[in-house]
């Protein structure tokens, strides 16, 4: 029988090789039609009495990169579906049998009857791990690059084709947790030595490793369905077990806060599941699946990180009409912080780099800062010393803005300063190439203005960067007014090249990410002054799902900066802009205590010295705040619910200013840039699953309480009253992905 | 609705809870034994007397498993026709165990009952009986599960009790207790565990550190410092409670109840059937209360049942000659202490389980005897006993002389 995604020999010793290459696709992953025929030629080879075993490989440098998320997308359809027209038990049914199909196709290889080995030739996640996890045998080909793992959790789905019961009862489960709730691939060495696969090959001699198994003799039996099998970590109710769930379960609510089902579904498999015999034991792990599936959080992770975040680095909003422009040199003008960074990730792509700053020694130290990020990385064993040679070469640090005569793209970090900036842009332009790009990467200036200072206002475009550069994986793209579209193209042709993801927004001040997450650092001050106990503002905005608590980024950013900027936004817009008591706060803090935050050791927290402890709130803080409320009044809910709320409502409002054009630039924006809470999807995917009408009742009772910040802005009422969603009323033009 | 009166009650010493405990050598069954077979004695119980035997045991396995209660009646020689029944509330099983006897008696349908428990802690293991709540995500995570101990320095944390606070509290308890068995205020309910040949194994409470002081507590590291940072539990707490920065660590061996082996118990029963047996009452069943509290902090349950407690029996802090608070932590007495403004005077006078240990299920006998010895002793009237329990739980019992 031929096959669509499948190529099945079978050789004069009876071994039938079943090599997966989907048509079309430079990667196998797992859809419908693979499972379907993997379940086909499971029952044929089982069969078949001229079938001894079966090895399984695949012709793609990778053997199977996981599932087909948007294949997920089908199934909640199907559910809504059956939901409206036969009710919820009937639905959870539906998906119930649907989503452990691919399960029981695995479990059926594991009960063939016939010896399965997986010859691995390369990268193999998800469910394609979980294909070889049921094998017999697994053999891997030697490449340094190969991982192998169960990466759903990162997307807010787990392994749920056995990788929670296979896996624990391979690895010790301290091990096994690592690699379930961590979801980080481990190379096949580390593999090899957890007991994952059981030997590593030549990749020559790799399918004949896997017939040489079964000619040997293997055994079509797993250990685990063996009389007598014994767990790697002994019976959940053990001495040894005792020391782990305990800790497992409160490693987990430390580190998730309890906000991702599917983290907490994978402990409840991996205690559920090793009580119980491997059948049963799967059918409790697709019990779980199930109810991860039917969870906002899975649906919300799933668009936003994986989906729509693939998408946007594709280029989905990139103009097409533009042709595909690739940056081989870019200057960085400023070699400070930013710059030097911004200088180091470009040369880390590849690209060659010219650093400008005012003096020699000036562009010197930038280099130095890419000398020391890239030697970091080399002690971290993340780059090679040759690595190191090559991305310094392509550093060029100077003085001379004649370097500038054959770069393609200019981005320029100078100081915050318009008549700073004006200058550098006149001095600029005299060296510069007719049709090259420059950008700003200006965090505070909106661009229409700045471009006024360029002859060719087409050609200027915002590149906004985030701090720390090498780390922060977002970079916002701003149009200006005038901004053409080969501007913006080259733009995001250059961050797709440095392997970033890009978002695109209009002109605002404070462009997306900063006017969301100042609405949060606003919220714990607004909270400060209220007279809740600090470490109270902290945590909870770390409950709500917010990686670092608004007084400790305050911190982070430096207060005297904060206050600059409140002032500024003061001097520009008026009095009312601004909360005179917050300014009170940061003049005191600033002004009078001394305390710029974590750059003089002392802020919202004191900073000890490096390597003498934590950092600790600073014990006079409570003399700073009006009054003190008693913490047992309060009510921790609707606390965290203000937290996100009121970036939420901020984001909505940049939607009405134009400033997001597309909800999936808010929402992948939202989480890389500032670390919005993952599991909601983003800042306008918590409107979206919340309902549009829910969330306007909540911002209306807690302007009610808190005032006009949480006012919604005309459009959500507009959408609340049509019982319309972000992605339905914005919904994005999927055919742009190139 | 029968009253309950107490006719008396009896306790083994309390034996170090480690293999080199005077009563580790005992079995389980022969510990739970001693005080049914004292009680029957001292009263001069008929065979088939008693109509039921609650034991509250908090690890019911090995050993002490399998209803532990019946086969201790039998081996006491209460008669074969007396059953018993183990019961598990955690650490207030055995005032729990004397509660649910007193309710028999109440409801008119038993005369004579025996309310106790028994703990070898020394040989069956503190959590030997397993259990979902630390163990199943599904309970562990939504209840905040951390250790005791991790609880117990949350609460000093909250409330504000530093290390001093706690580590003076202890030294008091020490004190007390010391001075309890010089005076031999203990010496009216303590029986001596014999071997079969009559030998005393074990005769005084042997956990005691009377010379304990502050200098000498200070030289003791905090317990639950590592099992918090390494287990994660410390973020559990934080997440709990968030209006604490971090945890604060004060709690240690020396300020926390003693882990012994010992068994108690308590002889109910109605009015006729104290005339019947010749027996006289020394106290009644005035009130108890049961509530489950707040998991997490899991052991400020006796302030709750203790509100329950009063709203439903109408009385209050000042009807209360005693309290007999179960030591099971410095910071759940302080915490107690504080929350009703109680003398510290009219608390565990005779010391509690810092000094003298805590044996999980029979410790609720054990104190309510004691503070009966005690209102006896100063002829006073009125007490409550409470304990706090894992889970977040509290059981309080007030008892009137008569």
């Amino acid at each position: 029988m031929a096959y669509k995604n499948f190529k099945v020999e079978t050789d004069s010793d009876g071994i039938a090789l079943v090599t997966w290459d989907i048509p079309g696709r430079s990667m196998n992953v797992l859809d419908e039609t693979s499972t379907s025929e993997l379940d086909a030629i499971v029952k044929a080879t089982t069969a078949d009495a001229a079938v001894k075993g079966v090895v399984i490989t695949s012709a793609k440098e990778a053997f199977c990169a996981g599932a087909d998320l948007s294949m997920l997308e089908g199934m909640n359809q199907a559910y809504a579906k059956v939901f409206g027209e036969q009710g919820e038990t009937a639905a959870n049914q539906m998906l119930f049998d649907q989503s452990r199909r691919f399960s029981q196709v695995l479990r059926s290889i594991e009960t063939s009857g016939k010896p399965w080995a997986a010859a691995i030739n390369g990268l193999a996640l998800g469910g394609g791990f979980e294909i070889t996890l049921c094998c017999h045998y697994r053999v891997a080909a030697e490449n340094p690059r190969t991982r192998l793992g169960l990466p759903e959790v990162k997307v807010g789905l787990f392994p749920g084709a056995g990788g929670t019961q296979r896996v624990p009862r391979l690895v010790p489960p301290q091990d096994a947790m690592t690699i379930l709730l961590k979801g980080d691939p481990v190379t096949i060495e580390k593999a090899k030595a957890l007991n994952l696969i059981h030997a590593i090959v030549p990749a020559a001699d790799l399918v004949k490793a896997a017939k040489d198994w079964i000619k040997g003799g293997g055994k079509a039996v797993a250990p685990w369905d063996e009389k007598g099998f014994k767990l790697p970590g002994g019976p959940v109710f053990s001495k040894a077990g005792m020391m782990m769930f305990p800790a497992g379960n409160a490693i987990y609510r430390r580190e998730t806060y309890d906000n991702y089902p599917a983290a907490r579904a994978i402990m409840s498999c991996v205690y559920e599941g090793l009580q119980l015999p491997i059948d049963a034991a799967l059918r409790v792990e697709s019990r779980y699946f199930t109810s991860v599936l039917r969870s906002k959080e899975a649906a919300a992770m799933i668009r936003s990180l994986f989906l729509s975040m693939q998408e946007l680095n594709k280029g989905a909003r990139r103009p097409k009409d533009v042709p595909a422009t690739k940056v081989k040199k870019v200057a960085v003008i400023g070699a400070g912080f930013m710059g030097a960074s911004v200088g180091y990730v470009s040369a880390r792509a590849g690209l060659d780099v010219v650093l400008i700053d005012r003096d020699q020694e000036s562009a010197d130290k930038g280099k130095a800062h890419a000398q020391k990020v890239i030697e970091d990385q080399i002690k971290k064993g993340r780059a090679k010393p040759t690595d190191a040679e090559a991305l310094l070469a392509r550093i060029t640090p100077t003085a001379d803005y004649a370097a500038l005569k054959d770069v393609d793209l200019v981005i320029e970090a100078v100081f915050e300063d318009r008549k700073v900036k004006a200058e550098t842009f006149a001095k600029a332009q005299e060296y510069l190439k007719p049709d090259v790009i420059f950008a700003s990467n200006t965090s505070t200036l909106p661009i229409t203005s700045l471009a006024e200072g360029f002859k060719d206002q087409g050609k200027f475009v915002g590149i906004h960067f985030f701090s720390p550069v090498e780390k922060m994986m977002l970079v916002e793209i701003i149009k200006g007014k005038n901004t053409g579209d080969v501007a913006l193209a080259t733009a995001l042709d250059y961050v797709r090249q440095i392997g970033k993801t890009p978002i695109v927004v209009n002109d605002s001040r404070g462009f997306f990410a900063n006017r969301c997450v100042g609405r949060y650092v606003a919220e714990g001050n607004e909270m400060f002054l209220e007279g809740v106990p600090p470490a109270m503002i902290e945590n909870c905005a770390k409950m709500a799902g917010m990686p670092v608590g608004p007084l400790s980024l305050s911190d982070e950013v430096a207060l005297d900066l904060g206050l600059k900027i409140m002032k500024a936004t003061e001097a520009d817009l008026g009095p009312n802009a601004i909360n005179p008591d917050q300014k009170k706060l940061m003049v005191e803090m600033v002004e009078k205590q001394g305390r710029l935050g974590r750059k003089n050791s002392k802020g919202f927290y004191d900073y000890p010295e490096k390597g003498k402890g934590q950092k600790s709130l600073w014990p006079g803080l409570s003399a700073l705040q009006p009054k003190q409320l008693d913490p047992d009044t309060l009510d921790i809910e609707e606390l965290k619910q203000r937290f996100l709320v009121v970036q939420a409502v901020e984001a909505a409002r940049t939607v009405e200013d134009h400033v997001i054009t597309d909800p999936r630039e808010a929402d992948v924006g939202s989480i890389l840039g500032f670390g919005f809470a993952p599991f909601t999807g983003g800042t306008l995917s918590y409107i979206d699953f919340m309902g549009t009408k829910k969330f306007v009742e909540l911002c209306h009772k807690l302007e009610a309480k808190y005032g006009s910040r949480f006012t919604p802005p005309k459009l959500l009422e507009d959408m609340a009253a049509k019982g319309e969603t972000f992605y339905g009323r914005f919904a994005p033009k999927k055919a742009a992905a190139a | 609705m029968a009253d309950a009166y107490i006719y008396d009650h009896v306790r083994t010493p309390r034996g170090r809870g480690k293999a080199d405990g005077a009563l580790h050598e005992v079995t389980a069954l022969a510990l739970a034994t001693v005080p049914l077979k004292a009680l029957k004695d001292r009263n001069n119980l008929p065979e088939d007397s008693v109509d039921d035997v609650i034991l509250g045991v908090v690890d019911p396995v090995g050993e002490a498993g399998s209803d532990i209660a019946r086969f201790a009646a039998l081996k006491a020689g209460l008669g074969e026709a007396v059953p018993g029944v183990q019961i598990n509330r955690f650490c207030a099983s055995g005032l729990d165990a004397v509660n649910f006897a007193a309710a028999q008696v109440m409801s008119g349908q038993h005369e004579l009952v025996i309310g106790g428990g028994a703990e070898s802690m020394s040989r069956v293991g503190i959590g030997a009986s397993g259990g979902a709540w630390p163990m199943d995500p599904s309970m562990a995570v939504p209840a905040y599960f951390m250790p005791q101990g991790v609880s117990a320095d949350l609460i000093a944390t909250k409330y504000g009790f530093s290390r001093d606070d706690v580590d003076s509290y202890a030294v008091q308890s020490q004190q007390r207790a010391g001075k309890a068995w010089d005076e031999g205020r203990f010496n009216k309910s303590v029986v001596p565990v014999k071997d079969i040949n009559g030998l005393t194994i074990l005769a005084k409470d042997e956990h005691m550190r009377p010379s304990t002081t502050m200098q000498s507590l200070a030289q003791l590291q905090p317990s639950f410092t590592m099992m918090a940072q390494m287990g994660g539990f410390d973020g559990v707490a934080v997440q709990s409670h968030p209006e604490i920065e971090r945890v604060n660590y004060v709690h240690h061996a020396g300020n926390s109840s003693g882990i012994v082996d010992g068994a108690g118990a308590v002889l109910l029963g109605s009015k006729e059937a104290g005339s019947k047996y010749g027996l006289k009452p020394r106290a009644k069943i005035r009130a108890f209360a049961n509530i489950g509290s707040e998991p997490a902090m899991m052991l400020t349950g006796p302030v709750d049942v203790t509100e329950k407690l009063f709203a439903r029996s109408g009385m209050k802090t000042s009807d209360i000659d005693l309290f007999e608070l179960n030591e099971a932590f410095a910071s759940v007495v302080l915490r107690y202490i504080q929350a009703f403004d109680i003398d510290n005077a009219r608390i565990n006078v005779n010391g509690g389980a810092i000094a003298l240990g805590h044996p999980l299920g029979a410790t609720g006998a054990m104190i309510l005897g004691t503070v009966l010895d005690e209102l006896e002793r100063t002829n006073k009237s009125t007490a409550l006993v409470t304990l706090c329990i894992g889970g977040g739980m509290g059981t309080a019992t007030i008892i009137e002389r008569v």
